[in-house]
């Protein structure tokens, strides 16, 4: 009782504003870190020295031009999800039924490419599925857009219900369209007619959604930045009591941008089934919907940077794939450099907004 | 009386946050058996330096000494452990919990929870100092007095020896404070320390025994209260002699400007929060409200400015040439833009009306993003408000690109009141404009206030100073429970009389 | 006619890994913390009592009872803990977004156990992708000896592993602890208002690890009945599937109330499996839309209670928010 208790050792305050080099210093550690924590990882398991390692992930993402254009597909699609997640999450709106939003949209081009696929000139049939793929999403979206608008309903925990409940829809469909009777899947649709396959555009079949994509980056991040839209969702965001205060109509803005969101996420379905895999399976999302949240929390929600975040995972995903070909590993390996490295991103966003002082003893 | 034993010397304490030094280098001395105020501005440091002692901050340098041992105060629960117990402006008091399990909340008892035993002690504290709690309630069923009781209660049930009280009248009647300070000045009297901040000149002396003043984190001094008067304390506290003088222009008969009439408005959970309430506003002069907080102010503000949903009544607003306008149903952006304008202040300040992310520019645009036809937004004028803004009422910021967060209380309301005068209203409505501000910055406020009023602007000052409001308005309007109870000219109205009203109807019979 | 002894108990055996996740995560959301990390957890409990089993079943010369239940379970618990320090080293004390974390942890938690399942496979060598731990599953599917000789009575209550029995207990146990102790209390107030806590002296820090870490172990625990009762102790990669969200939204279906989850996993778990009940004739299809059933009962709930707005029935007021004292 005599002694007088010891301070605390560590003492964390808020920082000021760190300069943008230091920020992006310290995220760049970070994944240097991480690099060499995967490293280790992947030397435990393989027994291969490092730069043996990297150097058969760098060949499996970008060895050979088929693998470059894959790459840039899966960069392009998981991009897309982040651009369509990015106006929600700026509204503060935490939308993680991106996965369902993404199959649902697939689903209605699916069922277009079916249904009526032999019916209507191809050009025709392309913009239906196009338009049911985005309304599809829309909708999505707009369900529990709505519920938050007017109870205030949690949006986190509906818009992840919504994704099962999207996924039981493909899994129903996938059985009343299956081919052949009782094999459990549809398979590659119109195979033959190719109707509502995305035409061929440029120097691969893929070229064309990157193209897509890549507009749509520069639109979302104008939209975002620069219109009268961009800045009501950034009010809301940051503070819904001024934005009703100044007369913008908050449930319209939600909604509003919920749609687009939705909307974003079904047009990444529409690429998915017509432009790469021409068949839907209710894994076809990937687990996209929950990756690009990521994405675009390691980008800020900025649609520039997420174009380097998204590359990085998916570098990760393919690099991955190939150590575990080659050395014959299970593929879920991508999946746990992945996580490695999320979580060392994840952990150095402390070191940018805080800062640690160590007391000295006295 | 004289010699008194401390419980508690601060010594050398440093705090800062950021680049704010909030306190430098402060020696203070609570002693046994003493009411002190503490006395300074607001920003002062005055809570900062109470909130080391409650253990919610760490000082940077300094050293705290209780009953003649050096101690190290790391947490709230080491603080309950030297006989510490603050009761906060800002009540912590968990919602959806009973008045009971809040109180026995952090307390490390021997045994089971026993939640009924905790009732009856609870009940024995109330009876010993004539409290109302009832232990059952849930905290979101109760009026802010009773939240207070509870806190005071809470403290009480720990059996802290050393009390401190963050501005405890804000929310009270001047009935109630005297009630409060009955029971103070009996714990006074049992021998305990109690510290009371506040910067409400005539409750130092009517409580206190010792004042200790505070001026921009900085210690200026103690004396005795008995030994000093207001105009001293003031000076020490603003470290020049000021006048406490309001300017009040006087503008002749003017037109009425807004008319309401038997206005209704039930809150979301169906409560009534304002009934039958009908009164005149006229260009040209200041209309303060005045009430207990939570009578009705904020919605009387939002039905005007079009965020209430309103249950019947009518609000017209008449313009220069005498055409009536039923603001009934119209929506928010619709009335700002006839000229109504809410220059509204909750308690965070940033809350509403600006967006504290944001950039003084992009603040700016907030009224005006709307001016053009574009999808896209215009920055370059806003950009162009904001310099003016800054120039004309001395905004201290490192440049336009700055978020309005880092500003000072002080320079966010100049931001915020100059944007509003900008868009030269006809109505200019304002809730607690001075709230938080030092007094320069408030001095600032009633020029501007006063000049718009010159304009021929009708100005609507909802405030919580009495001595404020009858110094600076024309007429009050006393609300009562969301009730019209009175409408008196400032002139000739006394506080009591003020006072008496905002509890009761009409002020009661005397 | 509908077989309700036959249906009961397989409905409750599919409940169990519900009850467990939502009991767990039930806690973790009342402490404040959102953790969408739950269904990773499972599956690295799962794998990780696989893996211990894997290594028991192995080496032992002959099996006994003790080992082949304490062995996985402790490796269950094990991982299920270390990733719920992970999960709050992150979010508590690094202060990083709840939500990013927790899809993290499910990305790395699922590719975990698939990896580590898949790598087992590939070890023993078997033709079918799967790996059978019949021998540790059959100490763990014991059940009470006296069951089968009761008639319905016996399978309705007493045909169950004694996991099935723990979760009851607790979930029950966690029920009395969040409601009636001093505990419980200190940890709603937690998630409730940290602040409030915190000047109340709670120690917000240790709150939140203590009570997340408990809930990933227990919701570690589901991932293990799973696989050791539920699958008679057959590993196939994501066998388990989307059971982590399914107990998520337990979580939010039972308002936040453990005791009643104990009785709304059995009615998942009898949603999961009705189609097998209802006679569709042949269509195939139309059971993955009673599967769609859980997951639209969940949203009805959450769109009522909101709509209802009685602050009792809310989530937690701080869910998904970290707490710094020196904020301001």
């Amino acid at each position: 009782m005599n002694n007088k208790t010891k301070a605390p050792l560590i003492h964390i305050t808020k920082r000021k504003v760190l300069p943008w080099y230091g920020a992006w210093g310290i995220r760049f550690a970070a994944i240097v870190l991480a690099f060499a924590a995967c490293a280790v990882v992947t030397m435990m398991l393989t027994g291969d020295n490092p730069i043996q390692v990297y150097s058969t992930m760098l060949y499996g993402a970008f060895g050979t031009t088929r693998k470059r254009w894959i790459m840039g597909q899966e960069v392009g699609i998981l991009l897309c999800v982040s651009l369509a997640l990015t106006p929600a999450f700026r509204m503060r709106f935490w939308n993680l039924g991106g996965e369902g939003q993404i199959l649902i949209g697939g689903l209605a081009s699916a069922a277009c490419m079916i249904l009526i696929g032999d019916r209507l000139p191809n050009a025709v049939l392309i913009a239906v599925m196009f338009a049911a793929s985005v309304a599809a999403g829309a909708l999505w979206a707009f369900i529990p857009a709505v519920c938050k608008a007017k109870w205030n309903t949690n949006e986190t925990l509906f818009t992840l219900m919504m994704n099962y409940v999207g996924m039981q829809l493909v899994a129903y469909y996938t059985i009343v369209w299956e081919v052949p009777k009782g094999s459990g899947k549809i398979g590659i649709i119109n195979q033959n007619t190719n109707a509502g396959w995305l035409p061929q555009v440029g120097p691969s079949k893929y070229f064309l959604n990157i193209l897509i994509v890549a507009i749509l980056t520069v639109i979302v991040y104008i939209y975002m930045k620069y219109s009268k839209h961009g800045y009501e969702i950034s009010v809301v965001g940051e503070s819904e009591n001024t934005a009703r205060y100044v007369g913008i109509k908050v449930s319209k803005v939600i909604i509003r941008t919920m749609l687009i969101s939705g909307a974003l996420c079904g047009l990444a379905g529409f690429l998915l089934v017509g432009g790469t895999n021409h068949t839907i399976t209710t894994t076809i999302a990937n687990n996209r919907g929950f990756t690009a949240v990521m994405v675009a929390w390691l980008a800020k929600f900025n649609p520039i940077a997420m174009i380097f975040s998204s590359l990085l995972l998916v570098f990760f995903g393919q690099g991955a794939s190939e150590i575990s070909t080659v050395f014959g590993l299970n593929q879920s390996f991508g999946d746990i450099l992945s996580g490695i490295v999320l979580f060392f991103i994840i952990g150095c966003e402390f070191f940018i907004n805080y800062k640690i002082h160590i007391r000295k003893s006295e | 009386m004289d010699s008194k034993t401390a419980a508690v010397k601060m010594r050398g304490i440093t705090k800062t946050f950021g680049t704010v030094v909030a306190n430098d280098s402060v020696d203070l001395d609570i002693n046994k058996g003493e009411i002190l105020a503490l006395l300074g501005e607001n920003g002062s440091g005055k809570t900062t330096l109470m909130n080391m002692l409650s253990g919610i901050y760490y000082p940077d340098k300094g050293t705290i000494t209780i009953d003649g041992r050096e101690v190290s105060i790391g947490s709230p629960r080491e603080a309950f452990g030297y006989g510490i117990g603050m009761i906060h402006q800002h009540f912590k008091l968990v919602d959806v919990l009973t008045a009971a399990e809040n109180i026995v909340l952090g307390l490390k008892e021997e045994g089971r929870l026993d939640l009924g035993a905790a009732g009856k002690r609870i009940r024995e504290i109330c009876d010993a100092y004539g409290f109302d709690v009832d232990p059952k309630q849930k905290i979101y069923d109760m009026s802010v007095s009773q939240k207070q009781t509870v806190e005071i209660v809470k403290v009480l049930y720990r059996g802290a020896d050393i009390l401190i009280l963050d501005e405890p009248t804000a929310v009270l009647t001047p009935q109630e404070t005297e009630k409060l300070f009955a029971v103070l000045r009996n714990m006074r009297d049992d021998g305990k320390a109690i510290v009371i901040i506040t910067h409400k000149l005539h409750e130092v002396e009517e409580l206190s025994d010792r004042v200790a003043v505070l001026r921009r984190g900085k210690y200026i001094g103690d004396m005795m209260t008995r030994d000093t008067n207001a105009q001293e304390m003031t000076d020490m506290m603003v470290g020049r002699a000021v006048s406490l003088n309001i300017s009040r222009p006087e503008v002749g008969e003017t037109p009425v400007r807004m008319e309401l009439r038997n206005l209704s408005v039930r809150s979301g959970d169906g409560l009534m929060k304002l009934q039958d309430v009908s009164f005149d506003i006229r260009a040209g002069e200041i209309l303060g409200v005045a009430g207990i907080s939570g009578s009705g102010q904020k919605e009387l503000l939002e039905a005007i400015a079009g965020l209430q949903k309103i249950e019947s009544g009518e609000i017209c607003y008449i313009d220069e040439n005498g055409k009536k306008t039923s603001l009934i149903g119209m929506d928010p952006f619709a009335i700002s833009s006839l000229g109504v304008s809410l220059s509204f202040v909750p308690e965070d300040r940033l809350g509403m009306g600006l967006v504290g992310n944001m950039d003084l520019t992009d603040n700016m645009m907030l009224r005006s993003y709307r001016n053009n036809r574009s999808v896209f937004t215009d920055r370059k004028t806003p950009k162009a408000l904001a310099q003016e803004v800054v120039d004309e009422l001395e905004v201290v910021t490192p440049g336009l690109g700055t978020p309005v967060r880092r500003l000072s209380g002080g320079n966010v309301q100049k931001v915020l009141v100059g944007r509003e005068i900008a868009s030269s209203p006809k109505v200019l409505l304002t809730a607690y404009a001075v709230r938080g501000l030092d007094i320069n910055s408030s001095y600032t406020i009633y020029n501007l206030l006063n000049q718009q009023k010159e304009k021929g602007v009708a100005v609507v000052y909802v405030g919580e100073d009495l001595d404020v409001l009858l110094e600076l308005c024309d007429r009050i309007l006393v609300l009562c429970a969301g009730r019209v109870s009175g409408i008196v000219d400032a002139r000739t109205t006394g506080k009591n009389e003020i006072g008496l009203m905002m509890t009761k109807l009409g002020g009661g019979n005397s | 006619m509908f077989d309700l002894v036959s249906f009961i108990p397989r409905a409750v055996a599919q409940s169990i890994p519900l009850l467990c996740g939502s009991t767990g995560e039930t806690i973790t959301e009342k402490c404040g913390n959102l953790n969408l990390g739950i269904p990773g957890v499972m599956y690295v409990g799962a794998i990780s009592g696989v893996i211990g089993s894997f290594l028991y079943e192995q080496h032992a010369e002959t099996m006994s009872a003790v080992p082949a239940i304490l062995i996985p379970l402790s490796c269950c618990l094990l991982g299920s803990l270390l990733m719920g320090l992970l999960y709050c080293f992150l979010t508590v004390t690094l202060r990083a977004n709840q939500n990013v974390t927790g899809l993290a942890m499910t990305t790395f938690g699922v590719g975990f156990g698939n990896f580590f399942g898949g790598s087992l496979i590939k070890l023993t060598d078997s033709e079918v992708p799967s790996i059978a731990l019949s021998a540790t599953s059959g100490f763990f599917r014991r059940s009470l000896p006296f069951a089968g000789s009761m008639g319905w009575v016996g399978s309705v209550f007493f045909s169950y592993g004694f996991l099935a029995y723990t979760a009851i207990v607790i979930a029950l146990v966690a029920s009395y602890v969040l409601n009636r102790t001093r505990t419980g209390l200190e940890l709603r107030a937690v998630g409730e208002s940290p602040a409030t806590a915190d000047a109340a002296g709670i120690n917000i820090t240790r709150y939140k690890y203590v009570t997340t870490c408990i809930g990933c172990m227990i919701a570690g625990l589901g991932g293990l009945y799973y696989v050791m009762d539920y699958a008679s102790g057959v590993w196939s990669n994501d066998a388990f599937g989307d059971r982590g969200w399914l107990a998520i939204a337990l979580v939010i279906f039972t308002i936040w109330r453990p005791n009643v989850s104990i009785l709304a996993s059995i009615l998942f778990g009898g949603l999961y499996i009705l189609y097998l009940y209802i006679p569709s004739g042949m269509n195939l299809s139309v059971k993955e839309l009673y599967k769609m059933l859980p997951y639209i009962v969940t949203i009805i709930v959450l769109v009522i209670s909101s709509m209802r707005n009685k602050r009792e029935n809310q989530p937690p007021a701080s869910l998904g928010l970290n707490y710094f004292r020196e904020d301001r």
